[in-house]
């Protein structure tokens, strides 16, 4: 008999229906993976097995051990929450209460549903951080959320979900939030006690390859429909859609080109040293170094990745060679010709237009009160005052087209774009400029898997066309290796390795490299 | 990619405006409040104590831009008419001479000599609401004081929120040492006892509606800069702003176009609150009388006027509804204008 059996469920909210007629079973014991891209309704479907949405109106059933759950009322759902079905969240930082300790928000739970003292709760707080391998149970149980790291919450958060030994652990996007290799150790710790405990683990994700060794059975969620499921080997080897098959090869192809000749450099780069000051005391400052003694050199059209983990320094490095950093940096930066890292900020600001950023965020990155023509055009007119507004508008439409948007979107704001397209508009803003530099932040990391690769390999297009070069910086291997000539290993503000994207990425000289590849390679390791 | 409908787009302001109006109460407040204001700016055309236009022995006089003399109309002196005198009224009915008087037969401070009722009169034919202890009409008093107060209110606010805004923005784009020494600057500023000054400076000053103005608007920005502050302190490490500053754009280029457009979510929301707040200000000055000077028309002197006078109970009561009905209808807009800027109500 089937543990979970959702039948021909319906989310609506208000009008809108996003979940339209879902079944799947989910046995005693498996591990079910729910994959689709963001707004797929995966996250609703599995919220709505606790009941969790709030103003949803549902259809179908939902039965948990052969009872429906969907007619109980809030009382009857919260003996069910955390005692029958668990729940882990993205964010474990926002998803634990930061005015209480770990041990207290684990003991809540034990003490509610199962009744037990203060004291006996206490203990079997420690036993469970000792189970997902927290160190220092004793002692970490009393600490605060903020004083752990992105991993340790994480894991804190697990131990809260197993306090009660639930029968089936729902899991929402658990390592979306965390570095490549801590990804690779919490996907071992879900294994393992999936194991040890016999639960069922219902297991949302983006990312198809993650749960490739993780799944029993995996679901795919389009648009609020289960478009196909089955055996992870099946639908691996045989997918049945073509919308499973566009998920499947969202790991970006090479796209690089490769580069004839010396070129003379175009940003150069030596001992560049970046810190903070962070306050101790009243008037007292005391330096944190977030980049120190970097060097790189970058030729005209070439692609330099910047690969590390969040908190290693890349995101200060590349707006400090750019003197867009609020540190303080020190060091020679050479650009064209001109040492920048030496010149005030209004001699640095007609060189702006030739070197340009493109962000991670592309909701955040545009200002939401202005029309797209606005956005792409505001360089222009700063740095082009001899065009006039007619000509201005010519610049920007073919920008536009370049990015592949269309020109009767001069007049809209951003708001009603999706993030791919936002993300295109970021880059006409930069493009069209025609700078010799473009340092892309992350550009894809916050976009579906399906529109990451046209991303890039528009990027890779226009970087050949008009031969741009590249600073490119971000935590995911595959990107990297997908679009960088050169590449640097950052960690802890250091660079640890550098060379030509096949020297490092096949056969890396460091141990962190190795490692970092290791993890990436993780969920394709039989390919 | 490129097949989006080419709707017709909506800036942010539109929006604002369309869910606004969707607010039925709200809307129709701001409508009636912009009625009574229109009304009360041709207050001259409404309540005055001289004809709009007349016809006297074959000629058009227009009394109420001209000072004719007295003699004009068959007076003894060179005085200005008195047209509420009833031998000039006369003069008017005779061999075809007729006036046009506005509606209500008074300025705010006619004082009429030939009332038949003692003061303060109740309210009659005469004085539709009445007379004031002085024999001044009320229904002008607060025709004129309802004027006052909204434009003293409108430029107090506007003076506030230029000066607010100003403050805040500096605050809060540059931060750091820049914003900790204007903080502590408007700490100071603000603890000064602000009604002591008024007090000090109207016996040094001759009182008028401009120094009220002054004073006032010096104290009225600190609420609001901190508002502004804030907005501008979680707005200046957006990417945009980032992007607008990797772009070239300089410190003022970057503050006006791209942060202080989204850093006004505060200040709109709050100007119908301060329009009401700067209102009852100025209302409770006056009933002190620390206000403006002794003769202009004002809701706070009416108020006095009815407090001295409890018999009078026309005074105290006129005086009660419109100040209520005004600061009734402000929060209504306020409120309305607040629900609309939270995005995360549907129009």
């Amino acid at each position: 008999m089937s543990l979970l059996e959702v039948r021909n469920l319906s989310v609506r909210f208000g009008a809108a229906q996003v979940v339209h007629s879902v079944s799947f079973d989910i046995a005693p014991g498996e591990k079910f993976a729910l994959v689709g891209e963001s707004g797929s309704g995966k996250t609703v479907t599995a919220l709505s097995v606790l009941k969790l949405n709030q103003d949803a109106h549902y259809e179908g059933r939902i039965l948990l051990d052969g009872e429906d759950i969907l007619p109980r009322g809030e009382r009857q759902m919260r003996a069910v929450r955390g005692k029958e079905v668990a729940m882990i969240f993205q964010e474990p930082m926002t998803a634990l209460n930061p005015l209480f300790t770990i041990g207290n928000q684990i003991a809540e739970g034990l003490m509610l549903h199962e009744g037990i003292s203060a004291k006996a709760a206490a203990l079997r707080t420690v036993e469970l951080l000792e189970k997902v391998g927290i160190p220092e149970p004793q002692r970490r149980a009393l600490a605060y959320p903020h004083q752990l790291s992105g991993g340790q919450r994480q894991r804190a958060m697990i131990a809260m979900a197993l306090a009660c030994k639930p029968k089936l652990l729902i899991a929402d996007e658990p390592t979306t939030a965390l570095d490549v290799t801590i990804k690779v150790q919490i996907l071992e710790l879900l294994n393992r006690l999936q194991r040890e405990e016999n639960m069922a683990v219902l297991m949302i994700t983006h990312d198809l390859n993650l749960v490739r060794h993780f799944a029993d059975r995996i679901g795919v969620m389009e648009k609020g429909r289960l478009i196909e499921s089955g055996a992870t080997s099946e639908v691996f080897s045989q997918p049945r859609e073509s919308y499973t098959r566009v998920l499947l090869a969202s790991q970006p192809q090479r796209l690089v080109q490769v580069l004839d000749g010396e070129r003379p450099a175009l940003l150069e780069a030596e001992h560049v040293r970046c810190t903070f000051d962070i306050r101790k005391g009243w008037f007292g400052n005391e330096p944190f170094v977030a980049v120190d003694d970097a060097s790189l050199l970058l030729r005209p059209g070439e692609t330099l990745g910047i690969v590390g983990e969040s908190g290693s320094g890349k995101s200060t490095l590349g707006l400090a060679l750019l003197r867009l950093s609020a540190a303080k940096v020190s060091g020679d930066i050479g650009f064209a010709g001109s040492n920048i890292g030496a010149m005030g900020e209004s001699s640095v600001r007609p060189l702006r237009a030739r070197m340009q950023v493109v962000f991670q965020d592309p909701f955040a990155s545009l200002s939401p009160r202005r029309t797209i023509e606005q956005i792409v055009g505001e360089g222009l007119a700063l740095h082009r005052p001899q065009l006039d507004a007619a000509a201005i508008r010519q610049s920007v439409m073919e920008a536009l087209q370049e990015v592949g948007l269309s020109v009767d979107m001069l007049s809209r704001y951003p708001h009603e774009f999706s993030g791919g397209q936002r993300q295109r508009i970021a880059i006409a803003r930069v493009l069209v400029l025609k700078p010799d530099l473009v340092l892309l932040d992350e550009p894809t990391s916050s976009l579906d898997v399906s529109v990451q690769q046209q991303v890039l390999s528009l990027l890779a297009a226009l970087q050949q066309r008009h031969g741009m070069a590249y600073l490119f910086i971000s935590h995911d291997l595959a990107v990297i290796r997908a679009m960088a000539h050169r590449v640097l290993v950052m960690k802890d503000g250091k660079v640890v390795e550098s060379g030509s994207a096949d020297a490092v990425l096949t056969q890396p000289a460091h141990a962190y490299t190795q490692k970092l590849l290791a993890a990436a390679d993780y969920a394709e390791a039989d390919r | 990619m490129n097949t989006v409908a080419p709707a017709p787009s909506i800036s942010p302001g539109r929006r604002l405006w369309l869910r606004f109006r969707s607010d039925r109460r709200g809307y129709w407040s701001l409508v009636i409040f912009c009625m009574l204001f229109v009304l009360s700016l041709m207050a001259e055309l409404i309540s005055n104590d001289k004809p709009l236009v007349a016809h006297y022995n074959g000629e058009l006089v227009f009394p109420i831009f001209h000072t004719y003399s007295e003699k004009k109309f068959g007076g003894d002196f060179d005085t200005p008419a008195d047209y509420l005198d009833p031998f000039i009224r006369d003069r008017f009915k005779q061999n075809g001479n007729w006036a046009i008087y506005p509606p209500n037969h008074y300025h705010y401070d006619t004082l009429n000599y030939f009332a038949k009722a003692p003061n303060p009169a109740p309210p009659s034919s005469e004085n539709w609401l009445g007379t004031d202890d002085r024999g001044r009409d009320v229904l002008a008093r607060l025709l004129y004081g309802f004027r006052v107060s909204i434009l003293l209110a409108l430029a107090l606010t506007v003076s506030g929120v230029i000066l607010g805004v100003l403050a805040g923005a500096v605050q809060g784009y540059f931060a750091g040492k820049t914003d900790l020494f204007m903080q502590r600057f408007i700490e100071i500023w603000g603890s000064m006892p602000e009604l002591y000054l008024l007090i000090i400076f109207s016996s040094i000053f001759q009182p008028s509606v401009l120094l009220l103005l002054v004073l006032l608007s010096l104290f009225g920005w600190m609420g609001l800069s901190d508002y502004v502050r804030a907005d501008f302190l979680r707005n200046r490490h957006l990417e945009y702003v980032q992007a607008a500053r990797a772009l070239g754009l300089s410190n003022r280029q970057i503050i006006w176009r791209h942060v202080l457009p989204n850093s006004l979510t505060p200040v709109v929301t709050f100007l119908p609150f301060r329009m009401s707040a700067a209102i009852l200000a100025l209302a409770s000055l006056d009933f002190l009388g620390l206000g403006v000077p002794p003769r202009t028309a004002s809701l706070g002197e009416l108020l006095a006027q009815g407090k001295n006078n409890l018999d009078a109970w026309w005074i105290a009561l006129s005086t009660f509804v419109v100040l209520t009905v005004t600061l009734l209808l402000l929060t209504n807009i306020g409120d309305a204008l607040r629900n609309a800027i939270d995005v995360r109500r549907r129009a």
